[in-house]
């Protein structure tokens, strides 16, 4: 597997993204400076990490969505690249249009830091299909803007095309029908606000993290 | 010419800031002497200056970096003066 994580000004888990694939999956894991006009060749997955991008300013993850390497993001997935945006990495996918919906300040205002337990809702994804019969799952949540919204009849969609992926099971932040992460309507771009790249192995507390980046190794042993 | 943009979030959209800072009013309100306030919306309000010296030009070109940048029309709405 050849994987990216992209890096922004203001990225802090580029690092945690980079270790977590390589260890779960053996994948060679380039990090690619925002300013790129152009991705590396063959690419299985790219990363949109967690972070402050830009400070937050303006909007999370709204002057990220518009930096030169999100367009050649952009391209890879409409070609069916992989896409994993991860916490400030989902708000980036939202404002740049490859997922529905955004993230709103979290409704008890406070920036919520804890381990959180989550229901896989769709095991079918290439995100998830390694999960097997495990019915939830704990990760950990850290930011302050994680608070899921789309309009009723884009929420609709959402749920009846099976593109909710993950959900709470005690919802922190005011999320629209619990979603924690979501998938394209082509199923190969996810965006989670818990970060399956703080829980990867059992020293970190959880390993719930890991099946992800083995289910997308599996779509590629598959392939 | 110089704009200035008004953003704030879409009507039914919540607003938890409006919303703290509702409760921060009336709960002054009895020390303060100020009546109740209701209906309390947090926004944000951009100014800037412009090389074009077209207005309807002007206005075209501050709606495009609202829709491209400065607002999520997801969530948000906008009002655009240019003078």
């Amino acid at each position: 597997m050849k994987a990216a994580v992209l890096v922004f000004p203001g990225s802090n888990c580029d690092r945690d993204c980079k270790v977590a694939v390589e260890t779960t999956t053996g994948a060679q894991v380039e990090m690619v400076w925002h300013e790129e006009t152009s991705l590396p060749s063959n690419l299985d997955l790219i990363v949109v990490p967690g972070g402050f991008s830009y400070g937050d300013y303006l909007r999370c993850g709204a002057m990220a969505s518009l930096s030169p390497v999100m367009a050649e993001v952009v391209k890879a997935a409409n070609a069916g690249v992989s896409v994993l945006g991860i916490c400030n990495g989902f708000q980036i996918l939202c404002e740049s249009g490859l997922l529905p919906g955004a993230l709103l300040r979290n409704s008890g205002l406070k920036y919520v830091c804890k381990p959180i337990e989550l229901t896989i809702e769709n095991r079918k994804t290439r995100f998830t299909s390694a999960y097997g019969e495990q019915q939830t799952v704990w990760m950990t949540q850290g930011n302050g803007d994680g608070n899921f919204f789309a309009e009723p009849d884009v929420l609709k969609t959402i749920e009846d095309n099976g593109q909710v992926v993950f959900r709470y099971v005690e919802n922190p932040n005011g999320s629209a029908n619990n979603i924690a992460g979501i998938v394209n309507s082509a199923g190969n771009v996810l965006g989670m606000m818990p970060h399956p790249d703080r829980a990867f192995e059992p020293a970190l507390g959880s390993a719930d993290g890991a099946p992800l980046f083995h289910s997308l190794m599996k779509v590629l042993q598959a392939a | 010419m110089k704009a200035t943009v008004h953003i704030f979030l879409k009507a039914g959209v919540l607003d938890v800031q409006g919303k703290a800072v509702e409760g921060a009013l009336n709960g002054l309100g009895p020390v303060q002497g100020w009546g109740g306030v209701s209906n309390v919306r947090v926004g944000k309000v951009l100014e800037f200056d412009l090389t074009s010296t077209d207005k309807s030009a002007a206005e075209a070109e501050v709606k495009a970096m609202c829709d491209k940048l400065l607002a999520n029309t997801v969530i948000e709405s906008y009002r655009i003066e240019v003078a």
